[in-house]
């Protein structure tokens, strides 16, 4: 049966169904129906919601929890995610699995409240100092926002690192219809590194991110390295509308796509023939599925949709590679990439 | 042949990597002591932080964490919500607790985390190469206080029991300095009562211990020691600031 669900409630509940029994936040707009849904629903499932004084204090918390064998979450907006990227370099080194959602704003700076997508180079380039990346998955409803938030958990553990849910405040703020489905559960490994108290039955364990000696520190590199190239064989994930037969390629995620949907539909009306390519996971970025589409002998150009000036118009680039011309609709501060702009820009570009 | 002493099973058999005279080795075995006695070795998770004693997760014998510059306070949090069963400690220097993680340990003692922090007091930067912490006295000189700390632009040092004991959630917050038997005896008396209140669920537990650095001080260990006697007691006195 389907429920009316609000998308931070959703995220939030998904959480709980997800075995999330500790959520460490600290107050944001546009994501603040997170913290107040956990703090009213976790003590009667026997969970802890702790109100941080910070975000930097509340990943950091995280950091403890998930260390002490917990499956553990965290939100925030834009600059709050700027604040715990401290904490989410420190867990990828840890290789500690966590869940963090981020429902953008507009930036930078204070910026605004309205919906953005211009933390995109921030959540798939890694965000703090270092090597490493974190997946980053990113829902284009409520449906999904529940259902993704659920499966960052499994992969944050199967992993054993840090997952970003990246939405932005329409989704958190959107209702829409749902139905609660638990996704297919994978094996997890058992948490044998957690410091959950030795009892005097095995070595003590440290959970820890300093490597001083500098063979030790490339070698933990290249061991998340491998890991990283494991996930994009295993995990990438993208999803595409009317693309087979296109001339004309968007490539939008989350809200955008939702924009950029409606301008294929626009331009399918008038002969075109239209068609949206959907990152779902935006790292590992769906590069070889992407450079495949544009390849068809039928296509004749690429536009980026995104409500930022231009930020994973790289990744497009880069999956393209020159064999097709990219271009782009960037509205950002806020704003939204509307479907006339889209049909416009495609009706331009093939004349 | 009947042992008279040997190194406290809460200690790994593991050489520091601590400089001659430092008084981090002192207090790192009043810590284990006090954890052996209590039986609680094996459980107790301690959170290591960033400065001379960020290497302390391979000298304690019980499950460690180590945390990011002045996050103790918080990763300590995060352990004991999940494992209130356990015991949890920080173990902090002063850059790290009073200057980075001055958030972190207030709002831990608030919130009145059951963990117990071992707050130590050498008033410089000791791993970084010394420089001004925000608990180097006046006049002190210091890496980047090359003319000694001066009131005026610098302010005055910071004292973090007299400040943490005016927190409802602290319930236990003593000044101790490890420098002498006497002083040394007390230190763990005092860090073995933190414990033991922590384990009782009283609420967050302090214990600030006064610490030489003799290499970043340029003294030698026991003209170090007099230096700590002569100033640094006089500006924070030793004694019970919460019980």
């Amino acid at each position: 049966m389907k429920e009316l669900w609000k998308g931070n409630e959703a995220v939030a509940e998904a959480a709980m169904r997800a075995g999330c029994r500790y959520f460490f936040g600290y107050p944001i707009t546009p994501q603040n129906e997170i913290p107040e849904y956990l703090a009213k629903h976790m003590p009667a499932r026997g969970g802890v919601f702790v109100q941080a004084e910070s975000e930097i204090a509340a990943i950091n918390m995280i950091y403890g929890a998930s260390g002490a064998g917990a499956r553990v979450m965290t939100s925030s907006s834009s600059p709050g995610i700027s604040l715990k990227q401290e904490g989410i370099t420190y867990l990828a080194c840890a290789e500690l699995p966590a869940v963090i959602v981020n429902m953008m704003r507009g930036g930078p700076g204070l910026g605004n409240i309205a919906p953005s997508q211009a933390d995109y180079y921030q959540a798939t380039r890694g965000g703090g100092n270092g090597d490493y990346r974190t997946i980053v998955l990113a829902p284009a409803s409520i449906q999904e926002a529940a259902d993704f938030t659920q499966e960052a958990f499994d992969l944050a553990d199967v992993y054993r690192m840090p997952v970003i849910v990246l939405a932005d405040g329409t989704i958190g703020q959107m209702m829409e219809a749902i139905e609660w489905r638990t996704p297919p559960r994978r094996e997890l490994p058992a948490k044998e590194w957690a410091t959950n108290g030795h009892r005097g039955e095995r070595p003590h364990n440290i959970i820890n991110s300093l490597f001083l000696d500098v063979a030790d520190c490339e070698e933990q590199n290249c061991r998340l390295q491998e890991r990283y190239e494991l996930i994009a064989e295993r995990e990438t994930r993208y999803e595409e509308y009317m693309a087979e037969d296109a001339e004309v390629l968007f490539v939008a995620y989350g809200t955008s796509a939702r924009l950029a949907r409606a301008a294929v539909l626009k331009l399918r009306a008038q002969g075109v023939k239209a068609g949206l390519f959907r990152p779902i996971t935006l790292w590992p970025f769906p590069e070889v599925a992407l450079h495949a589409r544009a390849a068809m002998p039928s296509m004749k150009a690429v536009i980026a949709a995104e409500m930022s000036t231009g930020q994973m118009i790289d990744d497009v680039k880069l999956a393209v590679n020159g064999i097709r011309p990219v271009y782009l609709v960037g509205r950002s501060g806020g704003a939204m990439p509307m479907p006339m702009e889209l049909v416009e820009l495609a009706l331009e570009v093939l004349a | 042949m009947k042992t008279v002493y040997q190194r406290s099973k809460g200690l790994m058999d593991a050489p520091t990597h601590y400089c001659p005279g430092c008084t981090h080795g002192v207090i790192h075995k009043l810590v284990a002591e006090t954890l052996e006695e209590l039986g609680i070795i094996g459980t107790t998770v301690g959170v290591a932080p960033v400065g001379c004693s960020v290497f302390s997760y391979n000298y304690f014998a019980c499950d460690m964490q180590e945390a990011a510059h002045g996050r103790a306070p918080a990763v300590a949090t995060g352990i004991k919500r999940v494992h209130p069963d356990l015991a949890v400690f920080t173990y902090q220097g002063d850059g790290d607790l009073a200057a980075i993680g001055t958030a972190e340990i207030v709002h831990a003692a608030m919130r009145g985390e059951k963990i117990t922090t071992i707050f130590v007091n050498n008033a410089i930067y000791g791993m970084t190469g010394g420089q001004m912490a925000p608990t180097t006295l006046v006049g002190q000189k210091a890496t980047t206080a090359p003319f000694g700390r001066d009131k005026e632009r610098q302010g005055s040092p910071l004292r973090m029991c007299e400040m943490l004991a005016t927190i409802d959630g602290c319930v236990y917050a003593e000044r101790v300095a490890a420098v002498d038997v006497p002083g040394i005896l007390k230190a763990k008396r005092a860090i073995k009562k933190a414990f033991q209140l922590q384990l009782e669920g009283a609420g967050f537990t302090f214990v600030e211990v006064l610490s030489t650095c003799p290499t970043n001080w340029g003294l030698t260990p026991r003209d170090a020691i007099a230096w700590l006697k002569e100033n640094m007691v006089p500006y924070f006195p030793l004694g019970v600031y919460k019980q």
